[in-house]
């Protein structure tokens, strides 16, 4: 009955395996190149992320979904598309960051090797099969990002922080571990294929008690009103280059959560989940749009926008259609690629002893350095979904996936809130442009970040001018 | 005889009481370390009572792995504890407020 287990047939595993080796290879070459350490290993890093990513292109392509380790690991070709975006995201994430890492004198070996679990943690969600797999993925992330938000350890405020992601993230795992347990016990089986087939039909009370703590934890791990109390706090508190990894990478991971979870294992009970996400996707647009117009820090303000886009992703899954979940997996690709930008400029616009993270900090930036606000302004209009920016494309997909499910209200709720959010996404523009300019420093030049940050901006640009391109991807590893 | 239910009964009350300790607790961190661990501790014996009612051992396999991620997480939770000491020389909840907004 077991196959046997050979090199061919565990080579769709081959990202996690290679993964966890590399975090190995990064942390012991951080040992031993000594004084050189600091030059050799983000490079190695960025090297080690390229290699992967040639390494999953070359091998572990499949053309369908293939289960091994007796079902406990699944990879198809979503799979493998959220896999290479992760690693994409991360490289970016890593590049954006060194000059801010090492104008504070945090660019050491630890970090980026807690980058790089975070990564396995998030690969690990992707390709998780059953609830097991699934929670083990969750804690590899979560227990890397709680040690990278505590990372500068000189700063009160970023422990604080740590500390309040960490008891919620705990709360939310144990939430997360209590659903499992009832599922497990009433739906007999750990695997999600299983799971699927034993759980159909009106759900009985304790199943939907089960289901409820995992939607819980889905809310949490997304930050989604009313479990949003870390976002905040944990993006305003952590380290700026911390708050670009957790805003950004992470995301990926959610959608993976909740699509593994809730739409592969619990199909056959969509109605019970679809309410309860529906109630806390109307919340998290709401809270987050309105609440954000009263920030007058901009990563704050840019934490509320992320607990407003999550409500949008989340009414993706609301839809509980395939074309409902393309929609939620096109939105969350086009939002991580619009915030890598936008907190890429807080990044760049800082430096050693200033953290330009202020609303206004950001005052005349256009008579400072006109190039930094236009890639900032590109990401601005394009975050609140003023075409012909990706963001645009990615809220109209949500639209249409909820008019096509019957869901007229929500589609109703959700254009109506997003106008609001217009507001605070174009005084960042108005602040910019038409505010007189301080005393405040320039930012750096650092060539090769600006050109990457300007190559993110065009994307934003280009992925909206040709909205095709990423949109058939999606349909194709969904279908 | 001990059925099923007053297992499960009891699974949920542990869980409520450490859900309740986290939130109605306002003089240290390290009751928070400790309402979090009997949350876990709450949810292995769920799985292993759904296990045992199942006759299927993956639920008790299951709780190895939540409780080696038990330990992991206190070792963080400490450590991040220990940072915020050195930082604020408190470990007091309520002293946690800088962030606001």
């Amino acid at each position: 009955m077991t196959p046997t287990l050979t090199l061919e047939s565990v080579l769709p595993a081959l990202p996690e395996i290679y993964l966890a080796i590399a975090v190995c290879v990064v942390l012991l070459v951080d040992v031993f190149a000594g004084r050189a350490a600091p030059r050799v290993t983000p490079t190695l890093t960025l090297l080690v992320l390229a290699a992967g990513a040639a390494l999953l292109l070359a091998f572990a392509q499949v053309p369908s979904t293939v289960e091994l380790f007796s079902g406990m690991y699944v990879t198809d070709p979503l799979a493998n598309l959220l896999k290479l975006f992760a690693m994409l995201f991360v490289a970016v994430a890593l590049l954006y960051s060194r000059h801010y890492l090492e104008a504070r004198g945090l660019l050491k070996g630890e970090y980026y090797v807690l980058v790089l679990t975070a990564l396995l943690g998030i690969f690990v969600m992707i390709s998780a099969g059953s609830l097991l797999t699934l929670y083990i993925g969750v804690e590899l992330l979560a227990l890397s990002l709680y040690a990278l938000v505590a990372f500068d350890r000189d700063n009160g405020v970023a422990a604080e922080s740590a500390m309040k992601y960490f008891v919620l993230g705990a709360i939310a795992s144990g939430c997360l571990l209590y659903g499992m347990s009832l599922v497990y016990g009433l739906g007999g089986s750990l695997l999600f294929s299983e799971l699927a087939v034993a759980l159909q039909g009106p759900a009985s009370l304790g199943l939907i008690m089960g289901v409820v703590f995992l939607v819980v934890g889905v809310a949490f791990k997304f930050g989604a009103v009313p479990f949003h109390m870390w976002v905040p706090d944990v993006y305003h508190g952590a380290p700026s280059s911390v708050t670009l990894f957790v805003a950004t990478a992470p995301k990926i991971a959610s959608f993976a959560l909740a699509f593994r979870l809730l739409a592969g294992g619990l199909e056959g009970i969509s109605e019970s989940w679809t309410q309860m996400l529906a109630i806390v996707a109307v919340l998290s647009t709401l809270v987050g749009n309105v609440v954000a117009i009263a920030q007058t820090n901009l990563k704050r303000m840019l934490a509320y926008s992320a607990i407003g886009n999550v409500g949008f992703i989340l009414l993706g899954f609301v839809a509980g259609t395939e074309q409902g979940y393309e929609a939620a997996l096109y939105y969350t690709i086009a939002y991580v690629i619009m915030t890598l930008g936008s907190f890429g400029v807080i990044l760049l616009a800082s430096r050693a002893g200033f953290e330009a993270d202020e609303l206004d900090h950001f005052k005349g930036l256009h008579a400072r350095d006109p190039l930094l606000a236009l890639m900032m302004m590109c990401l601005m209009f394009s975050t609140a979904g003023i075409p012909p920016f990706v963001g645009f494309w990615a809220k109209l997909q949500i639209f249409e996936a909820l008019w096509t499910s019957d869901h007229l209200a929500l589609v109703v709720f959700a254009a109506a809130v997003s106008v609001i959010g217009v507001f605070y996404y174009l005084r960042v523009v108005k602040i910019m442009y038409f505010d007189a300019p301080g005393d405040l420093p320039t930012a750096e030049r650092h060539t090769g970040v600006r050109l990457a940050l300007g190559l993110n901006a065009l994307a934003v640009l280009v992925l909206g001018l040709f909205p095709q391109s990423l949109l058939s991807l999606c349909e194709q590893v969904l279908s | 005889m001990i059925t099923l239910q007053h297992m499960l009964t009891l699974s949920a009350i542990l869980f409520s009481l450490s859900i309740a300790g986290i939130f109605l607790n306002r003089k240290n961190v390290i009751l928070l370390l400790m309402c979090i661990e009997l949350m876990l501790l709450a949810v292995n014996f769920s799985f292993v009572s759904f296990s045992r009612y199942l006759g299927d051992l993956d639920g008790q396999v299951f709780v190895f792995f939540v409780l080696t991620v038990a330990a992991a997480e206190s070792a963080i939770g400490l450590a991040i504890l220990v940072v915020l000491f050195r930082e604020r020389r408190s470990i007091n909840v309520e002293d946690l407020d800088t962030l606001k907004g």
